[in-house]
């Protein structure tokens, strides 16, 4: 699909925009930090070495329900107050129009770990930080948030209603992210608990956390993130069929 | 005839097995200001749906400004301004930054995209709200942020779903002056369910019902179209109404005589037949002398239910649906709600 790029920012600056003109980006941001805060820090001195890795840890589950929340509008929304109609009126392809909704919202990503920092940045007063390992994980955790916002796209375009788009993401999110993770300590070796670690992100994002970044893990969760994409373009073209 | 601009040929329509447009075909030449009326659900908006490329029809095909819906949806909607029903609107957005998004959505940018708001924004009387936020707009301006955003690239086509639907006397003799200056210089398409704008606004009526094209034409046309009830004789002074209206009566086509309460008589008659040679001979056998006879035309309305209710118009489709009535409305919800 040939894409006009141009299209493809404009969409991506007004939805960025967008967020921050409605309380969702303010309530996303503050919750996780609110959360993440005496997660991070009450086993931090109880394991006494300076490291961030923890927080990587948590961040993966609450952005399983971060994600959806910041996605969950971004086509439903526009396909129930009908601007959805307007948009694909104007000379764009669907592909741009998702990308560029795509776009915004790993912005607003980028925005909520860009606060996280300020964890790193404490730590490396307490003691002496290893950055290497806090870059590879920033980018793994963003390459995972990366992945469930592509899916909850593919949600938000299946629906008008924000809610529903927000379960079903929420559930295929955490499954991926949280749920895979738990419970394949406790499965029995064999070829379906291989395919639940090779999907499970938790799996995924560890070596990014310990600072190896593995060819693998990158291309898994840009794999997972096309494949959502590509169901979201599809989702919002059957439209035209139905 | 001049250039074409849309050729919608054979446009059908299936949700399942209801058809929600069937088999039209009609042409709009450069220039037209083309009415589509027609009841709630009868296929106004999903035309317009396709012929902007929301939608794909299930059979046939449209060419808007020589580019296929099939083929080139993107040239399609370069050449369209639209302006979808109830007009959806980023309503967080100023009406500034709204207008300078559209216009960059269409390609616009630099100095090009804020001479062109300056315009639109002329054009549209809308100075006093362009540093406001869409939501605090009444619903008057809102329309006509809506137009504002359908003019930006100056297409040479305007599709226009209920542009005056929900407004108030006022506003609508405001926009309907606007879209009036706008088709000075393109082809507009505009739908409505209000009869009156037809012959206010249109150079052209195109009439669909149950998916159906059931009547294209002029406003004169239409207006001749309109079947005779009878006529309106006015007599001298000296005759008597009482006897005329017996004597009026006993005309062979006269289905009943009334006085009415001006001092005229009505004559309907039947099956529309011209009956004004008998009457005029009629009168002068019986002594009475006719100054004045006017003939009474059915209104518009009767005309619009007669094609949207009319069996062998809407043809088969309605036949079948005989039973179940209302399911023909149902197959556009967004139609119905609206003006109520």
């Amino acid at each position: 699909m040939p894409t006009n790029f141009q299209n493809t920012l404009t969409i991506a600056s007004r939805q960025f925009r967008g967020y921050f003109n409605s309380p969702v980006a303010y309530i996303v941001v503050c919750l996780v930090l609110a959360i993440l805060g005496p997660l991070f820090w009450e086993p931090f001195f109880l394991m006494g070495h300076a490291s961030v890795r923890q927080m990587f840890s948590f961040l993966g589950p609450l952005l399983a329900v971060a994600a959806p929340a910041m996605s969950m509008g971004l086509i439903a929304e526009e396909r129930r107050s009908g601007t959805l109609e307007l948009l694909l009126a104007m000379p764009v392809r669907e592909s741009e129009v998702i990308l560029g909704k795509y776009l915004a919202s790993l912005g607003l990503l980028a925005v909520l770990l860009a606060t996280t920092i300020f964890y790193p940045l404490s730590v490396a007063q307490l003691g002496n930080l290893d950055w290497g390992p806090v870059f590879t994980g920033y980018l793994g955790i963003f390459l995972e948030g990366a992945a469930l916002l592509a899916i909850g796209i593919a949600a938000s375009s299946v629906t008008e209603n924000q809610l529903i788009a927000f379960f079903v993401s929420l559930t295929i999110g955490a499954a991926l992210a949280v749920l895979f993770g738990w419970f394949i300590p406790f499965m029995p070796t064999g070829a379906v608990t291989d395919v639940a670690q090779a999907l499970s992100f938790e799996q995924h994002l560890e070596s990014m956390t310990h600072g190896v970044v593995d060819t693998r893990d990158v291309i898994y969760f840009l794999s997972v993130s096309s494949l959502a994409l590509m169901l979201a373009f599809r989702a919002l073209e059957s439209r035209r069929w139905s | 005839m001049s250039e074409v601009m849309i050729e919608a040929q054979g446009l059908t329509k299936r949700y399942g097995p209801q058809r929600a447009l069937d088999n039209a075909t009609f042409n709009v030449s450069r220039g037209e200001i083309v009415g589509f009326l027609g009841p709630n659900g009868a296929g106004k908006s999903t035309t317009m749906k396709i012929l902007t490329c929301f939608i794909a029809p299930t059979e046939g095909t449209a060419k808007v400004n020589g580019c296929d819906i099939w083929r080139d949806p993107i040239g399609v909607r370069s050449a369209i301004g639209y302006l979808p029903e109830s007009t959806p609107l980023y309503t967080e957005m100023l009406v500034a930054e709204y207008l300078e998004f559209m216009g960059q959505m269409r390609g616009l940018a630099g100095p090009a995209l804020h001479k062109r708001i300056k315009r639109v924004v002329e054009e549209t009387q809308l100075e006093s709200v362009y540093a406001k936020e869409i939501r605090q707009l009444s619903k008057g301006f809102k329309q006509r942020v809506g137009l504002a955003q359908a003019l930006i690239h100056e297409p040479p086509i305007l599709i226009l779903d209920e542009p005056l639907s929900g407004l108030d006397p006022n506003q609508m003799t405001d926009i309907r002056d606007l879209i009036r200056e706008i088709g000075k210089s393109r082809t507009i398409i505009f739908s409505t369910h209000n009869l009156a704008e037809i012959a206010i606004s249109c150079t052209r009526a195109i009439c669909i019902a149950n998916g159906r094209v059931v009547f294209d034409a002029t406003p004169a046309e239409l207006e001749n179209r309109k079947p005779l009830r009878g006529y309106a004789v006015r007599l001298d002074d000296n005759s008597g109404r009482g006897k005329a209206q017996s004597v009026f009566g006993g005309v062979y086509g006269v289905s009943q005589v009334s006085l009415r309460d001006d001092g005229s008589i009505e004559v309907l008659v039947s099956g529309g037949q011209d009956v004004r040679a008998q009457l005029a001979r009629a009168a002068a056998e019986a002594g009475l002398t006719i100054i004045e006879l006017v003939p009474l035309r059915a209104s518009v309305y009767d005309i619009f239910r007669e094609l949207t209710l009319d069996p062998s118009a809407a043809g088969e489709i309605r036949a079948r649906s005989l039973a179940s009535d209302d399911e023909d409305d149902d197959d556009d919800d967004d139609d119905d709600d609206e003006d109520e």
